[in-house]
């Protein structure tokens, strides 16, 4: 009884113990083991080596994949983070009707990525959308046929995860710039500081940890990117389009080759690992002093 | 003076040029999904419709294909909902009790395995879809919704805990000690102090859980049988059917089905949803 | 019977103790008080002899049971937090109730002890409130309250004043003086306020760094305090502790103290005292007295052989402090308000040798 009532806290948490160590740490281990056998249809447990991942990296696919994840993850960070703060600054100056304006650049975060690639899809197809709309107030030759080009293609997804997350961006920002001390704030305008200058040297620096945590979100948000290139190009044309996850998803899927998947998931976990270990480090270091 | 009015109306258009670019996605769902094909032929992508027809909505919800199976995303609808409640009811139930246990019952190794945890919430999940659908198999949940809802609450642990921690770590210790020296156990504490101050927390878990699940399509798509497919997975499905015309406005009313549900959670319960997001971002 | 004795107590966390051997017996109604300064173990032993830690070794009995290892709830002690720890979603009668509810106390009971004590510590208007709605006053009274109706063994109380400003703390401390008069309570409280320590306590406990430094009455406390961390941190203004050698000859003692710029001070008391050559003096500041003419000296004062240059001068009403440098230190002497001590000037002071203390420089143990 006393035993009991000493140690529930750790039986309340040991099923999700069991359950994390199992179905995070021990999925994670046997899809390395996988990766690293000749597994193809059925999964194979004979250690091959590094085979899979000379395979994944000798493939073409493979290499547009990575080459269009830092295409898209580079821009879609840069331009998220450019619009959010711009768009935050914008905000913080008592503007009538912020409420409107911020649910109003938020919502698209609410949707289905499955969502945003279809209505985007739709938009973008170069037969009835904007293209032709532009045509029809008299540009005759305006063209916007990104989706179908595919060297263009990957901007397309660019577009619709800016339009996703960028206000998301916005709202993690503004809740920093609102959070920085007033008193500096009037200290500075006291001061005679202009209010640019206010922002550029006072107020961003000290939202450094905020451009962290969107980086990292973003980041994340790039690597899993999944649904919204389903939905929005399935990859194409051709493979242009194809990202590391829609590769793993394919070669689990539909090609039936269970190694390739497994190795280019662990290489995408260790893109991953390289961005967030050093941040949740960092994050988790400061305990609670009590 | 003039210069700074000046500054305003700048301000002011940008900002009502960002708020069109986000808007119209949506407007132009709405008014093709009210178009007849025709119209949608002829007319042009921002116009308005020049007669209103719901009759894509009724196909969307009711006839149209998804792949071979013609009832529209009716049926796929509800496989949604009947796995989302369960899903965000118990990964919410267990985040409470687990962030419970970090923030107020430390114990040695505990910060150990939170971290573990955390990390888990970052994981791709490509890294875990492969074993999980061969342990699905195993248990015989494959293609079922039962599957899918232990797979949502095995992930979506993660960051209800973490929500909970960081909301009750706010709380003092000192609570607990005193609620100790009146004789109160670990659930009595539980149920009496601390559930009853659980409401916003709640309020964002739920949310957070809940817009997660219902927007998922990597878990959908991989391990959902026929029918038991999510909305996000039949909406695609019926997007990329190849049989017959392409009907767009029954693809955009099929899509706004599929959002509404998010969509009203966030217009009803905007603020919560913020403090979900940036929560799952920043530490509390 | 003594109602709380602890034996040996320790205390770690791994390899960092932070505990030492605590032996301290109260009896029935004696106020123990704990106090230190920050870190010094203080809230942990509080928290020990509550059972919210668990303790390293030795043995906590209270009533005459030996309690080590029994829970919070089996102890018969009571408890107020600094924070008070009111449950925030309870009303104020619930949280005062609550206890008795977990341990089954029948309803017509419940209702009796509230009433009896949200009476005493005059509350009832409260009762239908939450914690959000009060004072912080009010809520010190709540969750005195809480404490109150479990009629336990032993009141344990972790700094419960710090939390309120000057004004309110005077007037709380007066009544849980009060209170603990009126109940014969016996109780463990812990500050930081030495103060607080000095009027509340029949008994202190002065601990620093997880060792006890001296067991005590407030006056063995104050008049005689076991080491230099003791005389320094009882006491306000502290006391004075100033190096200085001694030379004893033909049945006197010469104390002298050095001085920058000028020749040492002496002080020569007419017994031979058995003291090493090199010593600190402590002598508190009302036990320095200002010399001129004619002054009354009481006791043993004995006139220092020469003026000091007082620096500072500090008028606080009821006294006024003066302030000189002697041995390399800021020595405070304690005057009467009306004073003729002028900043800047000499001015001849006596030193009370029959109140002073004195310390080895060496350990900073007591030496008489």
């Amino acid at each position: 009884m006393e035993w009991l009532e000493r140690n529930v806290p750790k039986l309340v948490l040991a099923p999700s113990f069991v359950a994390i160590l199992i179905f995070v740490y021990g999925f994670i281990a046997w899809t390395a083991w996988i990766s690293l056998t000749k597994s193809r249809l059925m999964p194979k447990y004979e250690l091959d080596g590094f085979g899979q991942y000379g395979r994944l990296f000798a493939a073409p696919r493979w290499d547009v994949a990575m080459n269009n994840l830092f295409i898209f993850g580079g821009l879609f960070i840069v331009i998220s983070m450019a619009i959010g703060l711009l768009l935050a600054i914008f905000l913080d100056q008592r503007i009538r009707a912020e409420g409107v304006l911020r649910t109003i650049y938020l919502y698209p975060m609410a949707l289905s990525l499955i969502v945003t690639g279809t209505a985007w899809k739709w938009i973008l197809n170069p037969g009835l959308g904007i293209q032709e709309t532009v045509r029809g107030w008299g540009f005759e030759s305006f063209a916007f046929d990104w989706l179908i080009r595919p060297e263009m293609a990957i901007y397309t997804v660019v577009l619709a995860a800016v339009w996703q997350a960028s206000g998301f961006v916005m709202a993690l920002f503004l809740a920093g710039l609102r959070s920085v001390d007033t008193e500096i704030i009037r200290a500075a305008q006291v001061d005679g500081i202009p209010n640019h200058r206010i922002y550029s040297a006072i107020i961003i620096p000290t939202m450094a940890p905020i451009f962290l945590s969107a980086f990292i979100v973003l980041a994340h948000l790039a690597i899993k990117a999944f649904d919204l290139v389903i939905a929005l190009t399935n990859g194409g044309p051709g493979y242009a389009t194809d990202l590391p996850a829609t590769y793993m998803y394919a070669m689990a899927f539909s090609r039936g080759d269970l190694g390739q998947a497994a190795s280019s998931a662990m290489v995408m976990m260790g893109v991953i690992f390289a961005i967030v270990v050093p941040y949740l480090y960092s994050e988790l270091r400061p305990r609670r002093d009590k | 003076m003039t210069s700074n009015t000046m500054l305003r109306w700048g301000l002011y258009a940008v900002l009502i040029v960002f708020a069109a670019f986000y808007l119209m996605p949506l407007f132009v769902m709405l008014t093709t999904s009210l178009k007849s094909l025709e119209e949608i032929r002829t007319g042009g992508l921002l116009s308005l419709p020049r007669e209103i027809t719901f009759a894509a909505w009724s196909e969307a919800w009711s006839t149209a294909c998804a792949g071979t199976q013609c009832e529209g995303l009716r049926p796929f609808f509800w496989n949604s909902v009947l796995m989302a409640v369960p899903a965000v009811a118990i990964s919410t139930v267990v985040g409470a009790l687990n962030g419970y246990v970090f923030a107020q019952w430390q114990f040695r190794g505990a910060n150990l395995f939170f971290a573990g945890i955390l990390f888990g919430c970052f994981i791709p999940f490509q890294v875990v879809l492969l074993p999980m659908a061969q342990t699905l198999g195993f248990l015989g949940l494959a293609g079922s919704i039962p599957g899918l809802i232990f797979v949502h609450v095995i992930y979506g642990i993660g960051f209800t805990t973490l929500f909970f921690r960081n909301y009750y770590v706010t709380i003092p210790q000192e609570l607990v000690r005193a609620a100790k020296v009146d004789g109160a156990g670990f659930f009595r504490i539980f149920f009496a102090v601390f559930l009853p101050l659980s409401l916003p927390i709640i309020t964002v878990s739920v949310i957070w859980q809940f817009t997660q699940i219902w927007n998922d399509f990597l878990f959908g798509v991989s391990f959902a049988g026929p029918g038991s497919q999510p909305v996000t997975v039949a909406l695609n499905n019926i997007v990329n059917s190849t049989t017959g015309v392409k009907a767009y406005n029954v693809d955009m009313a099929a899509a706004i089905i599929a959002a509404l549900p998010t969509l009203f959670v966030y217009v009803v319960a905007g603020k919560y949803f913020i403090r979900g997001l940036t929560a799952g971002s920043v530490k509390g | 019977m003594p109602i709380l004795e602890i034996e040996h107590l320790q205390k770690s966390y791994g390899e960092t103790h932070i505990l030492h051997d605590i032996n301290i017996s109260i009896e029935e109604g004696d106020f123990l008080v704990l106090v230190g300064p920050s870190g010094c173990g203080k809230s942990t032993l509080l928290n020990c002899i509550a059972g919210l830690e668990p303790i390293s070794g030795g043995d906590v009995s209270i009533a005459g049971r030996n309690v080590t290892g029994v829970s919070p709830k089996d102890r018969d002690i009571a408890m107020v937090f600094q924070s008070y720890a009111l449950y925030p979603t309870m009303t104020v009668a619930k949280n005062i109730t609550f206890g008795m509810k977990v341990r089954g106390v029948d309803k017509a009971t419940q209702d009796a002890k509230l009433a009896e004590v949200s009476r005493q510590l005059q509350i009832e208007q409260l009762l239908h409130r939450k914690p959000g709605q009060l004072s912080g006053g009010q809520r010190q009274r709540v969750a005195m309250g809480r404490a109150l109706v479990r009629d336990p063994a032993l009141f344990l109380f972790d700094e419960p004043l710090s939390n309120l400003d000057a004004k309110l703390r005077v007037s709380m401390r007066t009544e849980i003086k009060k209170l603990h008069q009126d109940l014969n309570a016996s109780i463990v409280y812990v500050t930081h306020d030495q103060i607080e320590a000095m009027t509340l306590a029949t008994k202190i406990v002065v601990m620093k760094g997880g060792v006890i430094q001296q067991i005590g009455t407030p006056a063995e406390i104050y008049n005689r305090p076991a080491n230099m961390f003791v005389a320094d941190f009882m006491g306000s203004p502290a006391m004075n502790l100033i190096p200085a050698r001694v030379r004893v000859d033909a049945g006197t003692t010469r104390i002298e103290i050095e001085r920058k710029d000028e020749a040492p001070l002496v002080i020569t008391d007419p017994v031979a005292r058995d003291l090493p050559a090199e010593i600190v003096l402590g002598v508190r500041p009302e036990d320095i007295h200002e010399a001129t003419e004619g002054a009354h000296l009481p006791g043993n004062a004995q006139r220092a052989d020469r003026d000091v240059l007082i620096d500072i001068v500090e008028p606080a009403g009821a006294d006024t402090f003066a302030v000189t440098q002697l041995g390399g230190k800021p020595v405070t002497a304690r005057l009467r308000a009306e004073s003729p001590v002028q900043a800047r000037r000499p001015f001849p002071l006596a030193f009370d040798l029959s109140k002073v203390s004195y310390f080895s420089p060496k350990d900073g143990q007591r030496l008489n």
